[in-house]
């Protein structure tokens, strides 16, 4: 099967790869240029473990191909932290215990992130709306609401300080 | 440390009801029942877990997330019917494709011998955990392992793997207990024998074992009681639903020895099983346990690691094999779907005079659904002199069971904690009430024999008799209010621990059991408040199987419990490690060295843990302590659940408006990742109850094999899970801890179907309580 070259942006940097037509985004991130703290859980689509950012919006990377990523902006968890400091959404989520296993964590700070950046003061109600593609089996949701809201406390009086 | 006891206290280190952060929760509860003799520095704290930096970035290696140089890629091929026989199978093509490495079938493995396995949490035959990994003969259920390939990648192996050709000759299928049980059924396993009462018997039996308990006298019970309730429930097959499906690296290498990267709850169960079914020592097999994407007790069998192995030995080069959803649902787990008949009489004045239960559970293709645990859990809670419970342990053709947090306890508390409600009803007793005039205490005897240490059932129902929310109004029609209580053992087994003092006064601290939940901090800090010093000086390492003392699964709420234990034993061997060192600076003897909280004294001298560290090789080298246990003081868990719900009559769906789960959780080592536990096996339990469930087709297949159509919770059908922590220490551990990982998915189920029953008057009698089957009740009720 003839490779295709992409090349797009990847957490702020210039990247290209080589990629077969049949493969996914999330095969790409993860076999291909190794950003594996994208996770797979299901690959259909149905439970948010590889949420990434592309251009803006939230995305499985399961259901996207790796193809379609050129001229693509892309954040991924690897880029969700400034050089040696946490996100808000990190620390809030060490701080509130908001990870178990940690599997579904990447997906969840990634998708928290974007809602944030757009609503940067959600209600209770708009972050579980939000959150409702990533599937967490551990932690029952409590933790990680009550963690979104914590960083976007924090990030509103870092904003208004 | 002195062993602990109770008194009264009105605070508690660990407030119940406010999380580490956001906002406070409402009515806030503390129950007035707590550890009290005993004040801790680090035990009850909420450090951030050691782990948490790498869990928060990406960073954290899962066992997919292992790429060794030159690996190939693995697919398994499973089998699309319920029950077959298997006429051949042809590799050929498959072999000849381009990529493709080796194939493997059931023969490649060595021949079963029959005899037993240790598991993880107990033995079975090893011709059935053969059989599970490569089918032999037949299938047993649709996702039954044929065979394997090794190919260049994944999307290769997976066509040379569709490109074998088995044929099949399809078998009826039993897809329920009672089915399997019919006297007409076929025989899924021609050499299988009912075992009753602990006897091997020569009946041949889809029954693979039948458990009777009994005590005093039923019959006298019942003809002595006022009011008598007799039900039937049922409960569909749910699965465990870790994020993360099953993977495995594994490398046979050249020299013989055989290296497994995996995801698991027991690194050394995967060793010992594995080394059992290819018939190599032990000692040839490393396991490295990866980080693990959850387990519930679905990650304790070995499913892939010896077909990895074997396409390894093939190949000459590391071999990855990762599930795909389907795989996990239809090739792993499940929870047994189970059949329950209860029956409760009590007098007039609340005191119940005989209890009564049979259990069936479904197996799966193979002996071994937890049964009996579930008719030791059934009654668990209440104190009963007359009592009979008949368990029978039946396979079908669904894939093998599997443990599922708390396994078999939730199927009996679903159908024992609504005829008690019932009975209370009947009694016109408040149901809190009605349990608490019943609970069990220290020296009831439960069903199966034991006498219970001090456990803590009465003070965890007090607790919900006490708190705000079942006082609190509902608002509105078509809601009610339900209860529950649930009860889960701890287990012992065995742990290992080794402390090394490193000269700036931390501590490296090597264990092998698996963190699915925060567990290296919650050891780690057992080992901090032994030596005095933070938590985070102690730097927990979860290592090989090479490089670590036997260590049991992460199961049976035992890790805390357990290799905590060890923690605190190793920790005890360096703090008297330390003052030999600190005797030897100021030429006194040991023992005229004191300890506390990290400061070694003696006649006015004295020195902290880190500069005493720091002196460890001009006072006779490296400090270091290996500790192992084998714990015989567990302490089960009670747990219950106050829910309210409101029914849509017109769609059947129920609301969730509020929940709150209590549990005696011992000690709270770490109360967030207590909480967390609460909440998560409460999250479970709802989803068991209200949406969960394998469709299967009238051929045996599963219809719902993807996590849009097995529907668990999200966010968004949740309200908080709020938490309230009970304290009653369990005598047997050094910081009074019991398991706690389980025992919180018990209750839910039960808990909403009453709080079902108080809305709108249906008996919910069948799990899961989806809309349609709601909507049904409701229409005829």
């Amino acid at each position: 099967m003839q490779s295709i070259h992409v090349r797009t942006k990847i957490n702020g940097q210039a990247a290209e790869f080589l990629c077969e037509p049949r493969q996914s985004l999330l095969e790409v991130l993860r076999d291909v240029l190794r950003l594996t703290g994208t996770k797979e859980g299901c690959n259909d689509g149905n439970c948010g473990a590889c949420t990434v950012e592309m251009d803006g919006r939230i995305v499985p990377a399961c259901l996207v191909l790796g193809a379609e990523a050129e001229g693509a902006d892309i954040l991924t968890i690897e880029g969700i932290a400034e050089g040696s400091a946490l996100h808000e959404l990190q620390n809030a989520f060490l701080e509130g215990a908001a990870l178990q296993c940690g599997v579904c964590t990447p997906g969840f700070i990634v998708a928290s992130k974007a809602l944030l950046d757009s609503n940067p003061d959600p209600t209770e109600e708009e972050i579980r709306f939000w959150l409702a593609n990533n599937l967490c089996r551990c932690t029952g949701y409590d933790k990680i609401v009550r963690s979104v809201q914590a960083a976007a406390e924090k990030m509103q009086q870092e904003a208004t300080s | 440390m002195s062993t602990s006891t109770l008194e009264p206290k009105s605070t508690s280190a660990a407030p119940a009801g406010k999380s580490g952060n956001g906002a406070p929760r409402r009515d806030s509860y503390e129950p007035n029942m707590v550890l009290a003799t005993q004040t801790f520095d680090v035990v009850g704290t909420r450090p951030v877990r050691h782990d948490g930096a790498d869990k928060v970035t990406g960073r954290a290696l899962y066992g997919a997330d292992l790429a060794l140089a030159g690996t190939l890629h693995g697919a398994i091929l499973r089998s699309p019917h319920a029950h077959a026989r298997i006429r051949s199978v042809d590799t050929s093509k498959a072999e000849q494709m381009d990529g493709v490495h080796a194939v493997v079938t059931a023969d490649d493995l060595p021949e079963a011998e029959d005899k037993l396995v240790d598991v993880g949490e107990g033995d079975t035959r090893l011709s059935y955990v053969h059989g599970n990994v490569l089918a032999r003969g037949k299938v047993l259920y649709q996702g039954h392992a044929v065979a394997a390939v090794a190919a260049r990648n994944q999307h290769v192996a997976l066509e040379a793997a569709n490109a074998i050709v088995v044929d099949y000759e399809p078998l009826p299928s039993y897809m329920t207990a009672p089915e399997a049980m019919a006297a007409d059924a076929e025989l899924l396993h021609s050499d299988l024998r009912m075992k009753e009462f602990g006897e091997q018997t020569d009946k041949p039996s889809n029954v693979a074992e039948h458990f009777h308990w009994t005590a005093g006298d039923v019959a006298e019970g019942f003809a002595g009681s006022d009011v008598v309730v007799e039900r039937t429930f049922d409960t569909a097959t749910v699965h465990q639903g870790y994020i993360e499906p099953h993977n495995v690296t594994a490398l046979w290498n050249h020299d013989g020895r055989l290296h497994i990267w995996c995801s698991t709850q027991g690194a050394f169960v995967v060793r010992d099983v594995t080394s059992k079914i290819l018939e190599v020592p032990v000692s040839n097999i490393k396991v490295t346990p990866m980080e693990i994407g959850g387990g519930f007790g679905g990650k304790i069998p070995v499913y892939m690691e010896p077909v990895a192995a074997l396409l390894s030995r093939k190949t000459g080069r590391p071999v990855k094999l990762v599930m795909s959803r389907e795989d996990v649902f239809t090739g792993t787990g499940p929870t047994p779907g189970s059949h329950v008949r209860v029956k409760v009489g009590a007098t007039a004045d609340g005191k119940i005079q005989a209890l009564e239960a049979t259990l069936a559970y479904e197996a799966g293709a193979y002996p071994g659904s937890f049964v009996a645990p579930g008719g030791m859990c059934v009654f668990a809670a209440y104190d009963c002199a007359n009592l009979s419970v008949d368990c029978y342990d039946v396979v079908v053709n669904k894939p093998s069971s599997a443990a599922y947090r708390a396994p078999g306890a939730t199927q009996a508390a679903f159908a024992a904690e609504q005829v008690i409600d019932e009975v209370a009803s009947k009694l016109g007793l408040d149901p809190v009430d009605f349990r608490l005039r019943n609970a069990a205490k220290e020296g009831t005897r439960r069903a199966d024999g034991p006498k219970y240490r001090r456990i803590g059932c009465e003070e965890v129902l007090q607790a919900v008799r006490d708190h705000p929310h079942y006082a609190a109004p509902l608002a509105g029609p078509n809601q009610g209010r339900g209860v529950a209580v649930g009860f889960w053992f701890n287990v012992g087994l065995e742990s290992s621990c080794t402390l090394n003092v490193n000269t700036d006064g931390t501590v490296h601290l090597v264990e092998g059991s698996t963190d699915i939940g925060g567990t290296r901090t919650s050891i780690a800090m057992q080992a901090a408040e032994v030596l005095g010093i933070a938590a985070e000086e102690i730097l927990p390492e979860v290592v090989d199987t090479d490089s670590v003392g036997f260590t049991s699964v992460t199961g049976g709420s035992r890790t805390t419990f357990a290799t905590g234990w060890a923690a605190h034993d190793a920790a005890q061997k360096i703090v008297a490690e330390m003052r030999a060192r600190a005797a030897k600076l100021w030429s006194v003897e040991a023992d005229q060295v004191q300890h506390a909280k990290g400061m070694y004294s003696s006649n006015g001298n004295s020195i902290g843990f880190r500069d005493l560290a720091a002196l460890s090789s001009k006072t006779g080298g490296p400090v270091s302590a290996t500790a192992t246990v084998k714990p015989r003081g567990v302490g089960g868990s009670f747990a219950a659940n106050i829910v309210d719900v409101e029914v849509d009559p017109e769609t059947g769906k129920v609301e969730i408006l509020r929940f709150t789960a209590v549990q005696d959780v011992g000690k709270a080592v770490h109360p967030s990742y207590v909480e967390g536990q609460m909440q998560g096996g409460s999250t479970q339990g709802i989803g068991w109850a209200l949406n969960e469930e394998y469709f299967m087709g009238a051929d045996g297949t599963m219809e719902n094999s993807s996590l849009l159509d097995y529907r668990m919770p999200t966010a968004l059908d949740l309200p908080m899970i709020d938490t309230c922590i009970v304290e009653v220490a369990n005598p047997g551990h050094p910081f009074g801890v019991r398991g706690v990982g389980e025992a919180n998915i018990v209750p839910p189920p039960a808990a909403i179907a009453n709080a079902i029953h108080r809305a709108v008057g249906a008996r919910m009698q069948r799990l899961p309580m989806s809309p349609p089957a709601v909507w049904a009740e409701v229409a005829e009720s």
